[in-house]
C-alpha cells in the first residue's frame, strides 16, 4: 500500500480505523521477559521502574514490535488495595489470598487512591520515563483489570460468582466501588503518557458469563467505565470467548477485541469488520513447543484469516507471554510478521485464503 | 425415574437458571419413591454431566458449570450427609490447588464429586511437599490438581518425581486452564490423566474406582 514504512503509531491508528496499513500491526506481550532481558530476577526486575523502562526498549528494538508495554503485572493493583503479591522465579507474579475476608466487608471497602499507592506510582514512573524516550511515535498501552473482572483477586473468584448470583445488594456496591479506582487508574496512566487503555475483562467472556449475565453486569460496568476513560479502549478476554457478544461488545465503547486461540479467528474477524479491531490470537500456551516452522506457519494462518482489510493486530491470545516460551521462537514471529505482514497481502488473495 | 423422562431435562434447566429452590422442589418430589442413590445416579449426575458437554460446546458458562454443581452439593449433602455409608468412601480422594490461590477449579470438581456421591478431603491451597506429606499420611489413592497458571502446572512434573521416589502409588489427576490449551500437556507433567471439566474428572475417578479396586483385588 504505501512505499513509505509507517510508524508503529500510525500502523496501529490505521488499522484501527479498518484500513490497511504498511504490515500487520503486531503487539508481543512480553511483560516478566524483561527480568530476563537485564538478568534480573522477575521480583527484583519489577521493584524498579527503570528495569522496564530500559528492558521494554530492548525487547523493542529485538522483536520490532509496535507499542511499549508498559504494564508491571495483573496483581500490581491489587497490592494497592492492601494485598500481598506472591512472586516466583518462572512466571507472573501471582495475588495472594483475597483481599475480602467476609463478603460483608465489601460495605466498608474503599477504593484506594492512585497517588497514595506507592506501587501504582511506580508504574506510572515507568509510563513517564517510557513516553519521554519513545515520543509520539511509538504507542504504549496502559492497562487496567476491568472493576468486573477484578474481584477474582480481591474475593477469589468462587466467591466471586457466589457474590455475582447470591448477593446482589453487595455485587452492585463492589461495582460502584470498583469503577471509581478502575476509572482514577486508567486515566492515571493516561496522564503519564499512556497512549491508550487495555480493559481486562476475562469474566465478561462467555467461558464464564452467559450473555444475558453480561447485558445485566459486565457490560453495563464497561459502558459506564469506558465512557469515563480519557481515551482510546481495547477490552481483552485473556483467553475467553467472546464471539457470542461481540455485537454487545463493540457497543460499550471499545475499539479492539483481544481474542482467545479456541475461537475462530476468521469467524471473530468476520463478526467484528468494521466495527472492532480484532487482537490475537496466538496461542501462547502452546508456543513453548513450537518449532520455527511452525511459529512462521502460525503466523500466516493468522493473518490469512484476520489480515485483509485491516482491523487487526498481530497477538497472542492471552496478553501476556510465558516465561517458558523460548526467545528464538518470538524472534520467529516477529521475523514472520514482517515477511508475511505486508499489505496489500498479495499471497492471501492468491492463495485463495482470505 | 424412567417414567419421568423430563426430570432430568426439567433439573437441568433449574442449574442452568441457578435456582436452587426449583432444583430442590424437583428432588423432593422425585425423592418420595426412589433411594437417595438412585436420586444422584439418575438424575443429578445426567444433568450435571449434560451441562458439562453444553459448556464443551459453548452453551453453558462456566458460572453456570459452577453454581449448578454447589447446588447439586449442597442438595446431595441433605440426600446423603457426609460420612454417610451410603457414599462413595473408595477410592480415597483429595483434590488441592498447587502453589496458587485460584480455587475456582478446584472447588467445581469437587462439587461435582460430591455431587456424585465420592467424598473427597479438600486440601486447599498446597505445596509439593505438603502433598507429598499429607498423601502418605492419609493413604490418598488418587490425588487431583487444578492449576490456573503454565508454571504451576509445571510444578505438577515435580510432584510425580517426589510421590514416585517415596514409593506412594497415587493416581495423579490433573486439570485446569493451561491443559486446555496445550492437550498435551498433562502427559507432559506425568499425571495419569487429565480432566477437561469436572464431568470429565468425575469418569476418570470411577474408572480409576475400578482400577485401585482391582489392583486391592489382587494377592
Amino acid at each position: 500500500m504505501s512505499a513509505v514504512a509507517m510508524t508503529p503509531l500510525e500502523r496501529l491508528t490505521t488499522t484501527m480505523g479498518h484500513h490497511e496499513p504498511d504490515r500487520v500491526p503486531f503487539v508481543i506481550s512480553v511483560t516478566m521477559q524483561g527480568a530476563r532481558e537485564l538478568g534480573l530476577s522477575i521480583e527484583d526486575y519489577y521493584a524498579k521502574a527503570e528495569n522496564i523502562v530500559e528492558a521494554q526498549f530492548r525487547m523493542f528494538a529485538k522483536y520490532r514490535h509496535d507499542a511499549l508495554n508498559p504494564t508491571f503485572y495483573g496483581a500490581l493493583e491489587m497490592e494497592a488495595w492492601g494485598s500481598a503479591t506472591i512472586f516466583r522465579d518462572d512466571g507472573p507474579p501471582n495475588a495472594g489470598p483475597p483481599l475480602v475476608a467476609k463478603l460483608d466487608d465489601i460495605t466498608k471497602l474503599v477504593p484506594p487512591k492512585v497517588e497514595e499507592s506507592p506501587r501504582l506510582q511506580e508504574a506510572l514512573k515507568a509510563i513517564r520515563l517510557m513516553k519521554a524516550r519513545a515520543g509520539a511515535a511509538i504507542p504504549l498501552l496502559g492497562v487496567v483489570l476491568s472493576p468486573f473482572s477484578a474481584p477474582v483477586m480481591q474475593l477469589g473468584f468462587d466467591r466471586y460468582l457466589e457474590l455475582m448470583f447470591e448477593r446482589p445488594d453487595l455485587f452492585v456496591r463492589l461495582m460502584a466501588i470498583n469503577e471509581e479506582f478502575c476509572v482514577a487508574w486508567a486515566n492515571a496512566q493516561l496522564a503519564a503518557g499512556a497512549t491508550a487503555i487495555a480493559y481486562a475483562d476475562p469474566v465478561s467472556s462467555t467461558t464464564i458469563v452467559t450473555r444475558e449475565m453480561y447485558l445485566k453486569t459486565g457490560f453495563l460496568v464497561a459502558r459506564r467505565v469506558i465512557a469515563r476513560i480519557r481515551g482510546g479502549v481495547a477490552t481483552h478476554f485473556a483467553s475467553g470467548n467472546c464471539l457470542p457478544i461481540l455485537g454487545d461488545v463493540a457497543q460499550t465503547g471499545t475499539v479492539a477485541v483481544g481474542v482467545s486461540a479456541l475461537e475462530d479467528l476468521a469467524a471473530l474477524k468476520a463478526a467484528c469488520r468494521g466495527k472492532l479491531t480484532v487482537m490475537g490470537n496466538l496461542n501462547a500456551i502452546m508456543m513453548r513447543h513450537w518449532t520455527p516452522a511452525q511459529a512462521v506457519a502460525e503466523v500466516k494462518a493468522a493473518i490469512a484469516k484476520a489480515g485483509p482489510g485491516g482491523g487487526y493486530v498481530l497477538s497472542d491470545n492471552h496478553g501476556e507471554i510465558p516465561w517458558q516460551v523460548p526467545d528464538e521462537i518470538l524472534m520467529v514471529i516477529a521475523d514472520a510478521v514482517h515477511t508475511w505482514g505486508r499489505y496489500p497481502l498479495d499471497w492471501v488473495r492468491q492463495a485463495g485464503v482470505a | 425415574m424412567a417414567g419421568q423422562p423430563n426430570l432430568v431435562e426439567q433439573f437441568e434447566q433449574a442449574l442452568l437458571a441457578v435456582d436452587p429452590l426449583e432444583a430442590e422442589r424437583l428432588l423432593t418430589a422425585a425423592s418420595r419413591a426412589v433411594l437417595p442413590m438412585q436420586l444422584v445416579d439418575e438424575v443429578i449426575a445426567p444433568a450435571l454431566e449434560r451441562i458439562g458437554e453444553k459448556w464443551e460446546h459453548g452453551e453453558a458458562a462456566l458460572s453456570q458449570v459452577y453454581m449448578g454443581g454447589r447446588i447439586c452439593e449442597s442438595l446431595v449433602d441433605k440426600l446423603l450427609p457426609p460420612g454417610s455409608p451410603a457414599r462413595l468412601q473408595r477410592p480415597k480422594l483429595a483434590i488441592a490447588v498447587l502453589e496458587d490461590f485460584h480455587f475456582l477449579g478446584k472447588n467445581l470438581v469437587k462439587s461435582a464429586l460430591r455431587a456424585s456421591g465420592f467424598d473427597p478431603l479438600d486440601w486447599g491451597h498446597a505445596t509439593v511437599e505438603e502433598l507429598v506429606h499429607r498423601v502418605r499420611a492419609e493413604g490418598i489413592e488418587v490425588l487431583l490438581i487444578s492449576t490456573l497458571m503454565l508454571p504451576s502446572a509445571l510444578k505438577i512434573k515435580e510432584l510425580r518425581a517426589q510421590l514416585g521416589a517415596a514409593g506412594l502409588p497415587v493416581k495423579l489427576v490433573v486439570g485446569g486452564a493451561p491443559f486446555r490449551f496445550d492437550p498435551l500437556l498433562w502427559r507432559e507433567v506425568g499425571a495419569d490423566a487429565c480432566g477437561q471439566n469436572a464431568l470429565e474428572a468425575i469418569e476418570i475417578v470411577r474408572g480409576l474406582l475400578k482400577s485401585v479396586e482391582r489392583g486391592r483385588a489382587k494377592p
